[in-house]
């Protein structure tokens, strides 16, 4: 299921802990960052690749949540919503971008191109409201920054 | 006023690069260290600068560095970069905006403890300040401020940076080794056996702050004496309902009323109501303290604390029931259920608060929270779930007549998605 580059690559990471176990968020997010999420299958995969009982990756692989054991989509939207963020108006940012979305935060939209996500603090809170879309953090949002950043200039869904 | 230490170079374009932080004096701590210092004269020196660590818990960093047994073979540090404490943004910054600061920082410590091998532990949400960082340790490498036989002499030392991945009780910091050990963050028994003697790999291993090591260069570089006379300086995280959010360096002491003023004032000329003094897990205060010093002893005299120095503002128009109903759900969804106080705590005060918010509230429940308060605290394995009790506490206390004009139908219902794991969101139940 993972490709040679990513195996040589997680197998790359176990040379810089003296513990091999040590290696296995790491690993985790090089699979996730190749599939998107990390299925069962490529859970098994780096339980060989570090010589672990598939069960403690997957103990680990559901602990934290930012390692995704469902499918997402291809843009996943994290939406701070915690204190300074909640002063700042992110209860509207959030109703505007479940009304563009048409989902609920922990959904999908149905043709798989957004995931949008409650996020604890980003610490970013100087950027309230603010949000990281895949690996970019936006803030402070308006409802109309969020769409240029999601759609484009006047482009819509 | 004096002027800025740790932000000195913050903000300046391309500092992230070696060469401008060569520009700037960069390194030469490091230098100095390697040529005229012993790793004894380096830990005296930052114990008598009286650093404290930066983290939260405010312990002396060169007392800390002394309990690491001198002889042990194989020592580690280990850098908690999993900030995460809702209104704190410094180390981030940092980070951010001088990379090579904390490099030297790092490396000048393990010179200090004689270590030879050090992790970053960076919380998965700073993409950008990994990118950065993994430059910078790139970059160090390759100009010998990092590696083997540093500068020419015996000291080698190797960085680590590791990404954590969504886990805000990484941040305690043997729930950090935990993760770093690839395990899930819980938080491990402790005493007998504190991180100093027993930590990462069972061996010594030093903890230290971000910010905390941002601090040891210029100790280093000016001296412990110079360190004190600046204040010390100290980063302040500013946001919520003020016109310039940022971090503002000031000296430890600064009351919130400075602050503000500082951060462009309250948005709107409003008037405050209240503001967390260190972040979601301190007791936060009505305006009647905007003139306490912010110092660890003042604000334990309110029964409240400096933790990481996250000042929130909130104005006159701020609804201290949501404030509240949304603490309590952060410290739910990040509990990490290992005990019972935290786990079943954190969830039951966060449905009653939600029952509240809903305008289905029951005049008992004000009872109900307060005895629940009482049962966390002191009684969970960990500070995360006694990161609970303070604002519920100052919300039945200070601003109880907030929760009764919900209960008694007096404010209108609003929704929000406290109910974050199952994704439940309608009201009710």
């Amino acid at each position: 299921m993972l490709s040679e580059a990513a195996r040589e690559d997680i197998r790359r990471l176990l040379s810089r802990y003296p513990v091999a176990r040590s290696a296995l968020i790491p690993a985790l997010l090089r699979a996730q960052e190749e599939l998107g999420w990390v299925p069962p299958e490529a859970q098994r995969e780096v339980a060989e690749l570090l010589d672990l009982p598939v069960e403690a990756v997957a103990e680990v692989a559901s602990f934290y949540s930012l390692i995704f054991t469902e499918p997402v989509g291809e843009r996943v939207i994290q939406l701070c919503t915690n204190v300074s963020c909640l002063l700042n108006g992110a209860e509207e940012i959030r109703r505007h971008l479940e009304e563009r979305l048409g989902i609920r935060p922990g959904q999908t939209t149905p043709d798989g191109r957004y995931t949008l996500r409650i996020a604890e603090c980003l610490a970013a809170c100087e950027q309230a409201p603010c949000m990281i879309v895949d690996t970019e953090r936006y803030g402070p949002l308006t409802p109309e920054l969020v769409d240029r950043i999601l759609f484009g200039n006047g482009g819509g869904r | 006023m004096t002027e800025r230490v740790l932000l000195r170079h913050v903000g300046t374009p391309g500092q992230e690069d070696i060469e401008t932080y060569l520009r700037h004096g960069g390194y030469e701590a490091l230098r100095r260290a390697l040529r005229e210092l012993t790793p004894e004269d380096v830990v005296e020196m930052v114990d008598r600068s009286q650093l404290r660590g930066r983290g939260g818990a405010g312990f002396p960093t060169g007392r800390k560095w002394k309990f690491v047994p001198k002889d042990a073979p194989v020592k580690y540090l280990v850098v908690n970069g999993d900030e995460g404490e809702p209104g704190t943004f410094k180390d981030r910054t940092l980070i951010e905006g001088d990379p090579h600061l904390l490099v030297e920082g790092v490396a000048l410590t393990c010179y200090a403890v004689g270590i030879r091998k050090a992790f970053i532990y960076l919380r998965r949400e700073f993409y950008q300040g990994y990118r950065k960082l993994e430059r910078a340790i790139a970059q160090a490498y390759e100009h010998g401020f990092l590696g083997e036989r540093i500068l020419g002499t015996d000291f080698h030392c190797d960085i680590v940076l590791h990404p954590g991945a969504g886990a805000y009780i990484a941040g305690e910091e043997t729930a950090l080794l935990e993760s770093l050990e690839g395990k899930r963050a819980m938080p491990r028994l402790k005493p007998p056996y504190f991180p100093a003697v027993m930590g990462l790999y069972n061996q010594p291993t030093v903890l230290n702050n971000v910010e905390t090591l941002c601090c040891i260069p210029w100790i280093v570089k000016y001296g412990p004496e110079w360190w004190l006379q600046q204040g010390p300086p100290q980063l302040y995280s500013v946001s919520g309902h003020v016109n310039r959010p940022g971090v503002i360096e000031a000296p430890l002491g600064t009351t919130a009323r400075e602050l503000i003023e500082r951060a462009g004032g309250v948005r709107g000329g409003r008037r405050v109501k209240a503001f967390y003094p260190g972040g979601t897990s301190s007791r936060p205060l009505r305006a009647e303290h905007l003139d306490v010093p912010l110092n660890h002893e003042s604000l334990a005299r309110l029964g409240s604390m400096l933790g990481s120095a996250a000042v929130i503002i909130m104005d006159e128009t701020t609804d201290m029931v949501r404030v509240i109903a949304r603490v309590c759900a952060f410290y739910r969804e990040e509990s990490c259920g290992k005990c019972t106080p935290c786990r079943e705590g954190t969830r039951w005060v966060t449905q009653i608060l939600d029952r509240i918010l809903h305008g289905q509230g029951r005049m008992e429940d004000l009872d109900l929270l307060e005895s629940i308060a009482k049962n966390m605290t002191g009684t969970c394995f960990c500070p995360l779930g006694e990161s609970v009790p303070p604002s519920l506490r100052a919300g039945l206390e200070d601003f109880r007549d907030e929760f009764i004009a919900y209960i008694e139908g007096a404010r209108a219902p609003v929704e929000m998605p406290v109910r974050i794991r199952e994704g439940i969101l309608a009201p009710g139940g």
